[in-house]
Formats: structure tokens, C-alpha cells, sequence
């Protein structure tokens, strides 16, 4: 493992991306990229009494479903990374209780998934572990209780406003296997551009998107056509569109190899979500379910996925705080250099 | 499009690029629903006074069965699309009211009937009834100078 550039780190040996297991709520289902899914949950409670309680089992049967695919022994596991968008990330810790394997429990909001796997790699490369479970979720129930309003308020959204996903990922890294790769990482910085609005995450968190992408093409010397596909977190259709007219003004033309997981996982036209998905749910079940097919059928070989952030809470926007935004990068590839 | 280098400059940005909300079909929504609201309102009132009933029982009714409606309808999940669907048109008349105190008081059944229903009932309609006591007090205390002064002069 070395440091490239300012922000990146390569990985010199190969660091193989297991197995993923995806579960996602009923609206997810009813999306383009339902058949991309583990499983897909009748309703928001899943036999649950609360929200919370929902969103902890989503995360606890995704990371158990993960564990069968992969077929590793439960104490061949040395870590898990997870986290979530609840107040001190109840949902995966109480979700993960009775996992019995040491757990790291992060928050980087929306971006959690890739700071799990990027924290993931670097242990195993360090030699500090063999197999890590790399996991995040978020509940459209809990979120919308926790950040705006009880569900049954009568109120409408905003055009710009986007649609916490129901669901979880969960992927178990390991030292020994035949890929796909995670090759480098590129950590963000936190950008604040000064927006306000918490019903327009998109743009909050684009300019974040922007940062870590150009400085991992400039850490790694690559340029956006050496990827298949590059994908953003949960941007939407708003911050899909000023990243990618940000990054022409910087001479970056991403135009043709380049989605948003939040614009995959709804089909706006006919499900009413307004500027699309987000959650840390949003790339770790698109990642968990399609991209990682896609991978394994090697119809993508190199992608990026840059999970984006937005590091507010409730009392933040209601005092009138700005919102920081942030973004991890990871590059999965087929091959090894 | 020109680079963008300042946070005055992003926002004024990200302003132009995000869409407005579809005003001109809201506020058609809001009249028309709205206006039906009322109706219903009026029909109810109609039918207690011909019923034989004064006309400060039969408002009262009038309200009672508007916020039974209301609250009904939220706990069946469908006032929220009605409120999607007419934005102020369900939320200004007595119906919205019924909604915003009952929506919390479903939403935080999980946290127990008194830090949970009882605590967060409010936290919507709370504001409305803080201000809306608070100014019909002002309007009562300028009523009654102006009111008085009348009296004396007369």
C-alpha cells in the first residue's frame, strides 16, 4: 500500500471484493433495478414493530446473506465497517449486535458504504485482516421521521428534493480471491459551497463529487475514459447535472461514462421521487446489486464509485448551517496492473 | 459556462439550475380542492340547520366532522395524498390542522404515549397554535383600546 498523490492510496496487493447481498424496500422494487436485488421486502415494517427496528434487520439479514454467499466461516471474519443515517447509527449497531465479530461503527452519512470499503482495504493491506464485512443502510420511514416530517403530514416535496432509499448493502472484502479488485481509494476532503436548502442535497454534495474526482484522476494520472463507468453516490438528476457541467468547466468531459446510483434506482417518470434516491442505502444496494453483477459478468471492468455525503442533521439546517458535503472514491477493476 | 470559483457564485448557480415548484398547478389544486372542502363544509351546516339546529351548533358540528374527516383520513393513509396532490388547499381549512396533530401523534406512537404521542403531538401544529393564540390576543387587546375609546367617546 502506497500513497499516490495527495489524497489516494494504491493498493499493492490484490484486494478482492467477495461477495455483496443487497435487500431493498418495496418502492426500490418497483424500480428499473429490482431484478439487480438479493431481496426485496414487501412492506416498510418487515414484520417489525418500529422503522428502526425495520432498518436494523434489513442490515443484519444483508450482511448475514452476504456471509452465506461468500462461504466464508463466521470466525474466518475479522471486521466489520458499517453504518447508517440514525442518530449514532442505531440501525447497524443494534442491527449487528449479536453478529459477535469486532465492529467499527462509521458515519459518513449518504457516503458511508465506500468509507467502509475503503477502511476495509486498508486494514487487509496493512495485514491487520484477512475478511471484512463492509456494510450501510437507510429506511425511508426513519429518515423522513428523524429529518423533516411524520409521514402522514399532508405537505408536498419540493421538485430538487430526493428519496431516502429503503434497503441495505453489505460486501465482505478479503485478502484471498479472483477479483473484482479494489485498486485505489481516494479520500475527500469536506467541501461546503455555502447551501443551505435541505431539500437540495444533489447540489449541496456535487461539488464535493467534483473535488474527489478530479483529485483522484490527477493522484492516479488516469482520466475519465480509463473507467467503463464512473458513478456517483446519490447526487440525482439536480447534482448528476452540475457535477457533470463542474467538471467541463475543469476541462473533465464525463459525459459518456458517467450515472448517478440515486438516477438508476427510481424511474422518476412513474414513481413520483422528484430528483431521485438517496441514503447510504442508494450506491451500497446499487454497488451490492448491479454494479457487482456487472463486474462479475465482466460487462463492466473498471468502474469508479464515488459515495457522496452530506454532513447535516436536523438542528443543523434549522439553525441555518450550511451543508458540508463529502465524497469517498473507490476503484473496483476486473484486472490487475 | 464560466467557471465557478466562489460559494456566491455556486449558489447563484445551483439556484438557476434547480427547478421551480409547479406553481400554477399547485395554486389551481390548492382553489380547487380547497373550495370543495368548504363546500363539503357548507352542506354539513346546511343539513344541521335544517335539521332544526342554531347556527353556532351547527358550525361547531361542521368542525367536528371536518377534523373527525381529516384525522380519519390520516390514519388511513390517504390525507398525506390528498395534501401531495392540493398542497394549502387541504392544509389552510380545519382539515390541515386535524392532520398536522394527528400525523406526529402516529408517527411517534413507537416512543410511548407520553414522551412519544403526547410530547411530539405538537411539533407540527405547535407553532400555528403559539402564534395564532399569541395574535389573537394582540388583535383582543388592540380591540379593546380602540373599543373603549369609542365608548368614551360616545
Amino acid at each position: 500500500m502506497q500513497k499516490i498523490g495527495s489524497q489516494s492510496i494504491k493498493f499493492d496487493n490484490p484486494i478482492t471484493i467477495l461477495e455483496t447481498a443487497s435487500i431493498v424496500g418495496p418502492k426500490e422494487a418497483e424500480g428499473p433495478m429490482a431484478e439487480y436485488f438479493d431481496k426485496c421486502l414487501e412492506d416498510e415494517f418487515w414484520g417489525e414493530k418500529t422503522w428502526e427496528k425495520a432498518e436494523s434487520k434489513i442490515i443484519r439479514e444483508a450482511v448475514n446473506s452476504s456471509i452465506i454467499k461468500s462461504k466464508l466461516p463466521a470466525d474466518k471474519i475479522d471486521y466489520c465497517f458499517a453504518g447508517d443515517l440514525l442518530n449514532q447509527c442505531i440501525s447497524s449497531s443494534f442491527g449487528l449486535r449479536e453478529l459477535n465479530v469486532p465492529f467499527f461503527g462509521i458515519f459518513g452519512a449518504c457516503s458511508t458504504f465506500v468509507e467502509a470499503l475503503s477502511l476495509a482495504s486498508v486494514f487487509i493491506d496493512g495485514g491487520g485482516a484477512e475478511n471484512i464485512i463492509a456494510a450501510a443502510s437507510s429506511h425511508f420511514c426513519s429518515a423522513e421521521k428523524q429529518f423533516r416530517f411524520p409521514l402522514e403530514l399532508g405537505n408536498q416535496r419540493p421538485p430538487s428534493s430526493q428519496w431516502t432509499v429503503t434497503g441495505a448493502g453489505s460486501a465482505i472484502v478479503s485478502k484471498n480471491g479472483k477479483g473484482p479488485y479494489i485498486t485505489n481509494i481516494t479520500t475527500g476532503k469536506i467541501v461546503d459551497m455555502g447551501i443551505k436548502d435541505a431539500n437540495n442535497m444533489g447540489a449541496a454534495m456535487a461539488p464535493a463529487f467534483v473535488d474527489t474526482l478530479l483529485t483522484h484522476f490527477k493522484d492516479t494520472g488516469r482520466n475519465p475514459s480509463y473507467y467503463d463507468g464512473i458513478f456517483s453516490g446519490d447526487l440525482g438528476y439536480i447534482g448528476k447535472e452540475i457535477a457533470t457541467e463542474l467538471c467541463q468547466t475543469k476541462g473533465y468531459n464525463i459525459k459518456n461514462n458517467y450515472n448517478d446510483c440515486g438516477v438508476m434506482i427510481f424511474d422518476k417518470e412513474t414513481q413520483d421521487t422528484h430528483s431521485g434516491g438517496s441514503g447510504c442505502a442508494c450506491c451500497g444496494t446499487i454497488f451490492s446489486g448491479y454494479l457487482f453483477n456487472q463486474l462479475k459478468q465482466k460487462k463492466l471492468n473498471k468502474i469508479l464509485l464515488i459515495a457522496t455525503g452530506a454532513l447535516t442533521n436536523a438542528t443543523s439546517s434549522q439553525q441555518g448551517e450550511s451543508i458540508p458535503g463529502i465524497a469517498h472514491a473507490i476503484s473496483i477493476e476486473n484486472k490487475i496492473n | 459556462m464560466k467557471p465557478i470559483n466562489t460559494q456566491k457564485e455556486y449558489q447563484e448557480y445551483v439556484n438557476q439550475k434547480s427547478p421551480n415548484s409547479p406553481i400554477i398547478k399547485n395554486c389551481f389544486n390548492a382553489f380547487w380542492v380547497g373550495g370543495l372542502i368548504c363546500t363539503i363544509g357548507q352542506f354539513i351546516m346546511e343539513i344541521c340547520k335544517y335539521r332544526g339546529l342554531d347556527n353556532e351548533i351547527s358550525a361547531t358540528i361542521t368542525s367536528i366532522i371536518l377534523i373527525f374527516l381529516s384525522a380519519f383520513l390520516t390514519a388511513l393513509n390517504i390525507f398525506n395524498k390528498i395534501g401531495k396532490f392540493a398542497g394549502a388547499g387541504s392544509l389552510v381549512p380545519i382539515t390541515g390542522f386535524a392532520n398536522s396533530i394527528v400525523s406526529p401523534a402516529m408517527e411517534y406512537k413507537s416512543e410511548g404515549y407520553v414522551m412519544g404521542v403526547g410530547a411530539k403531538m405538537f411539533t407540527v401544529a405547535g407553532p400555528v397554535l403559539v402564534y395564532g393564540i399569541s395574535a389573537s390576543i394582540l388583535v383582543g387587546i388592540v380591540y379593546l383600546i380602540f373599543n373603549t375609546q369609542t365608548l368614551t367617546l360616545v
